[in-house]
């Protein structure tokens, strides 16, 4: 339950540690919060030959509401942005989720961004990113791409980001007006990972019937699974909405896998029920926005 | 190949010389001889090993001395006044028997000190809340729980 050994790195500057990193190539990780990448070492299923050490970098310990959204700098810890007056009021679902985020102390020390890029299919976060449509900022010497969430999530604990390159921001846009998000999620203890979590988005005409509907769902799949059920929640007002028909159209999209904790089936059944209250809850704070 | 790092760990400025791959649980341990930091899972998930990093609770298990070179770090050995006379969440769970075996108490002990100096008066959920992070084989949470809240009274009586 020790990490293995590794060239260890602290640069003191954003440039210092791509040149680091690019130097580095696929042996090369980077630690942010470490609170994914540090069990992953202490159980040996990592061993990066250089870690990079972002910590001192706190230039990149940045929270910025702009007028599209916010933008979560590298070392921004999960515990500041979910205490952030101004991004609960900016985009209340990125608070709301960051509360299901493992436990208080787990969120001092972990990243928004840390956790995008560790891309844990049962991550609220990665969630959260797809359902809005954000995206993450990827640096190289020399170069900085955005890479939108629907590219962005690779597969099973795999990303876009490229070896070499430091993730450097995670950007979550606003939400249109007359809209409403929720986060709904199962877990067998308060803080573990979920068997099953739905993020959801409701929009609304003037005439506030349902224009669009998505959700995004966790634990189903190797990577976030981003479901559009505006067609089967038809365009209706939300009171008559056909939400069942809705969470039948998400169960279908997931491809969950059995475990020690819960059965495939279990795991459906979980997301088309949470599915339900997701949008529901979503169309309700919709209605009063 | 180690590296030279400063803490300042309950006040007084430690040096060790430590391999990029220690934990600041075992550096505390090993390296600094206080053996009263816990160490029970070593993957996050029992809060044994939990310091105040810079006065915020972290996972010690889950953070690198190399990383927190410069900063400070209060154990449970650094809770109690000079003195030596405990503080009050330390006389809270000796009086409401708090503990048991007592492996898990360094981590409740800390968990607990930040958060009622953030919420001097928190709620039951919010205790449940603060304190859900950490495990205990022995008590069964209920007594953990009291000593919480009357450690929050014992703080108002003494302000």
């Amino acid at each position: 339950m020790k990490p293995p050994p590794f060239d260890y790195h602290a640069p003191r500057s954003v440039g210092e540690a791509l040149e680091t990193l690019a130097g580095a190539g696929e042996h090369g990780k980077v630690l942010a919060g470490g609170q994914s990448l540090i069990p992953m070492l202490n159980m040996r299923l990592a061993a990066p030959g250089h870690l990079v050490d972002i910590n001192r970098l706190t230039e990149l310990d940045t929270l910025d509401v702009e007028p599209g959204g916010v933008r979560v700098g590298a070392l921004a810890r999960h515990a500041r942005v979910e205490r952030s007056e101004e991004v609960a009021a900016a985009q209340p679902l990125l608070c709301q989720a960051l509360r299901l985020v493992a436990h208080p102390v787990i969120r001092n020390r972990g990243t928004v961004v840390g956790s995008l890029v560790h891309a844990d299919p049962a991550a609220e976060l990665p969630a959260v990113l797809a359902l809005l449509g954000g995206s993450v900022r990827l640096a190289r010497p020399g170069a900085v791409r955005d890479v939108p969430a629907a590219g962005f999530f690779t597969g099973l604990l795999e990303s876009a980001a490229e070896p070499g390159e430091l993730a450097v921001s995670a950007f979550f846009p606003l939400l249109p007006p007359r809209s409403g998000t929720a986060f709904r999620e199962v877990a067998r203890r308060h803080g573990d990972y979920a068997l099953a979590g739905v993020a959801a988005l409701v929009g609304l005409d003037d005439d506030l019937r349902i224009t669009a509907a998505r959700v995004a769902c966790v634990s189903v799949g190797p990577a976030p699974v981003l479901v559009d059920v505006t067609e089967a929640c038809g365009h209706r007002p939300p009171a008559s909405a056909d939400w069942a028909s809705a969470a039948r159209a998400v169960q279908e999209r997931t491809a969950p896998e059995a475990d020690i904790h819960a059965t495939a089936d279990y795991r459906r059944h979980l997301t088309g029920v949470l599915a339900q209250q997701a949008l529901r809850d979503a169309a309700r704070e919709a209605l009063d926005a | 190949m180690n590296i030279a790092i400063t803490l300042t760990v309950n006040g007084v400025v430690r040096q060790a010389e430590v391999p990029g791959r220690r934990l600041l649980s075992d550096c505390l341990r090993h390296d600094l001889g206080l053996t009263g930091t816990h160490v029970g899972c070593e993957h996050g998930v029992c809060g044994c090993c939990t310091v105040l990093l810079d006065g915020e609770p972290v996972r010690s298990c889950l953070t690198f001395a190399v990383t927190v070179d410069g900063h400070d770090i209060t154990t449970v050995e650094g809770l109690a006044a000079p003195g030596g006379a405990m503080s009050p969440v330390q006389r809270a769970f000796a009086e409401c028997h708090g503990l048991q075996c007592g492996f898990c108490t360094p981590g409740f002990l800390c968990t607990v000190t930040a958060l009622l100096r953030d919420n001097p008066a928190p709620s039951e959920e919010e205790v449940l809340e603060g304190i859900s992070g950490n495990l205990c084989r022995c008590t069964g949470y209920q007594n953990i729980v009291k000593s919480v809240h009357r450690a929050a009274e014992i703080m108002a009586e003494e302000s």
